[in-house]
């Protein structure tokens, strides 16, 4: 087990590693990183004060030392919009994001479970067929385009819900809907075909014969082994929804990280940018983390693989 | 916006025989096939490749007078501007035909760039195996549970915003799952005798990966192709969304959305209607897709 967990965390290390590199490569293929780290109104002597400050003036090897010592510190430059430390500045947004995130994953898997199960059950009905095109067109949406129609149709038709930045309860509805719709498909599919499995193996039928109601078999005996995938898959879905709120919350002006990671891409704020994105990796890689221990935890198979 | 992989995997473990036996199907059916989308996917092909000649005006030419005019059917509409004008006046139509160009170009070069680089790696990973397998596939799995959206939006503002840009963000955000489901195609493919015979023959491993295996897995190649067509699609419009996709003025679907969404209240059609574009295109290549994989690799829906 321990060796287990060494071994996956020694990868994901590597992975940053490999991602820091990039990171640090692509600054320099594309010209003088000095250049993408200056504001516009930057004279000469502020370039060349920076050079000297970052170390460019010195070879590739050292500028490399540099650069991951900073980061290993937690120190990634200042953002150029917010003049403060990026690190800082992701911080500060963090806990934004981590509101709207569980809400979105929750009502994604109230909405994804009974659908998938009642495909499952009614498989080949009208009510399969509904949940299969629901589920292709979930398939072909744009979920930055979801989010402007939902804003069209609640806050200014209806004028029901509010429609940008946060606040009360009320804030949170469209943006959740747009971010979970993100995962029903995917995981109602999935529920669907897992549940499907788990209905033909031995032990349901074992359950039926003792005259249990379809009801129990379903839900009880049925639906607790075909979520198994859907959690595995967790870390994922994770992952999907920390890609899914970079166009959501942008959409909603909603001031979380994937707003601000927008934010880096439209300024042009490479040293936001590159902390955003090592610190989300660190996030995406950690909770990745978490749940392959756990699973292996859980199922010992997963260890010995 | 990774969602195309459960489209191909959400057949995990299911039973095939149950699977399959709800879709008989005969090549024949000609009821069967998907002809809505054959319509949509030819009109929208024949419209990219005429735009000069079917768009009604110029997708960049600004018309102050003539700003924010509403479509046909609403009041205030004309018959000149079917789908009306943006903010700068541009006729919205002509836009959106011009931007299927821009869609279908993109897509095209991201999936040939991506495709291509999948492609090889599966076939190297699944027919030299060991070490150098493990290593590919684990560097495989990295790729498929990181958000790579993000490398793609570093690459844009490091890089700069452009066609190339695109398709190299795409490659990276598309390769690993051809690499995955090709690999599993060639460890079947390499077991088989005519490897074995050409290797006896002495054939190098080159030529054996190129000439003998290539083709035989070329139907899934095309299969994947077609089923990741609607999701770079979405990608490249995300992309461009959020500023990091085609530059400006050159008209793309994405940039329409994004540049309608402050005038959502006033203005509904500038972000709906090439939203409304993008769905129903990828819609019409996803179900164009699933029909190709039942038709030519039944056996990808277990994948």
């Amino acid at each position: 087990m321990q060796r287990f967990i060494l071994r996956r965390f020694l990868q994901s290390v590597l992975l940053l590693f490999v991602l820091a590199l990039v990171i640090f490569g692509l600054a320099r293929v594309s010209g003088n990183p000095a250049d993408l780290l200056l504001r516009e109104d930057a004279t000469q002597e502020d370039r060349a004060h920076l050079m000297r400050a970052l170390g460019l003036d010195r070879p590739v090897h050292e500028q490399l030392y540099l650069f991951l010592a900073g980061a290993l510190r937690g120190d990634l430059g200042d953002s150029i919009r917010y003049r403060k430390p990026a690190t800082e500045v992701f911080f500060e947004r963090l806990p934004n994001t981590l509101r709207l995130l569980p809400l979105a994953m929750v009502g994604a898997l109230a909405i994804a479970i009974p659908l998938g199960v009642l495909a499952a059950v009614y498989r080949g009905t009208i009510i399969d067929r509904v949940s299969g095109a629901v589920a292709v067109l979930g398939f072909a949406t744009p979920s930055f385009w979801l989010g402007i129609v939902l804003i069209y149709v609640f806050s200014i038709k209806l004028g029901v819900l509010p429609s940008s930045r946060m606040g009360g309860p009320s804030h949170y509805v469209l943006p959740a809907i747009t971010l979970g719709v993100f995962l029903v498909a995917g995981m109602m599919r999935l529920v669907r075909s897992s549940l499907l499995e788990v209905m033909g193996s031995e032990f349901v039928k074992l359950a039926r014969l003792k005259g249990l109601s379809q009801t129990v078999v379903i839900w009880k005996h049925c639906l607790r082994n075909a979520l198994i995938p859907v959690t595995t898959l967790f870390g994922v879905y994770f992952a999907l929804l920390i890609t899914g709120a970079i166009v959501t919350e942008t959409v909603f002006a909603w001031p979380g990280v994937g707003r601000l990671t927008y934010e880096a891409v439209i300024f042009r704020d490479y040293p936001l940018l590159q902390a955003v994105i090592l610190l989300k990796a660190i996030i995406v890689l950690g909770v990745n983390l978490g749940v392959d221990v756990l699973y292996a935890y859980l199922d010992p198979r997963v260890r010995y693989a | 916006m990774a969602r195309v992989e459960e489209r191909i995997e959400v057949g995990i473990g299911s039973s095939p025989a149950a699977e399959v036996s709800t879709r008989p199907r005969s090549r024949g059916d000609l009821a069967r096939l998907p002809w809505v989308s054959f319509f949509i996917i030819a009109v929208l092909v024949l419209v990219a490749v005429l735009a000069p000649l079917v768009a009604p005006h110029s997708a960049t030419e600004q018309s102050l007078p003539d700003k924010l005019r509403p479509p046909a059917w609403q009041e205030g509409g004309s018959t000149k501007h079917l789908l009306g004008t943006d903010v700068l006046g541009r006729d919205v139509l002509s836009r959106l035909i011009y931007g299927a160009r821009v869609s279908l170009i993109v897509a095209a070069a991201a999936l040939l760039a991506g495709g291509g680089v999948g492609l090889m790696v599966g076939i190297v990973s699944g027919y030299l195996g060991g070490r150098v397998d493990s290593f590919l596939m684990r560097v495989v799995d990295a790729t498929l549970t990181f958000p790579t959206i993000l490398i793609a939006l570093l690459l844009a503002v490091s890089l700069g915003q452009g066609l190339q840009t695109i398709a190299i963000a795409i490659t990276v955000l598309i390769w690993a799952r051809f690499a995955r489901v090709v690999r599993g195609e060639v460890l079947a493919v390499k077991a088989r005798d005519f490897v074995a015979l050409a290797r006896v023959h002495g054939c190098s491993h080159l030529r054996i990966m190129a000439i003998h295996i290539v083709p035989n897995v070329l139907n899934t190649f095309m299969v994947l192709l077609t089923l990741h067509i609607g999701f770079v699609i979405i990608v490249e419009a995300s992309l461009s969304f959020l500023g990091a996709g085609i530059p400006p003025p050159t008209p793309s679907w994405g940039q329409m959305v994004a540049d309608g969404r402050s005038h959502i209240a006033s203005a509904w059609w500038l972000s709906v209607v090439p939203g409304a574009a993008i769905m129903l295109v990828v819609l019409a290549f996803n179900l164009f897709g699933d029909w190709l994989r039942d038709w030519l690799d039944p056996r990808l829906r277990q994948v």
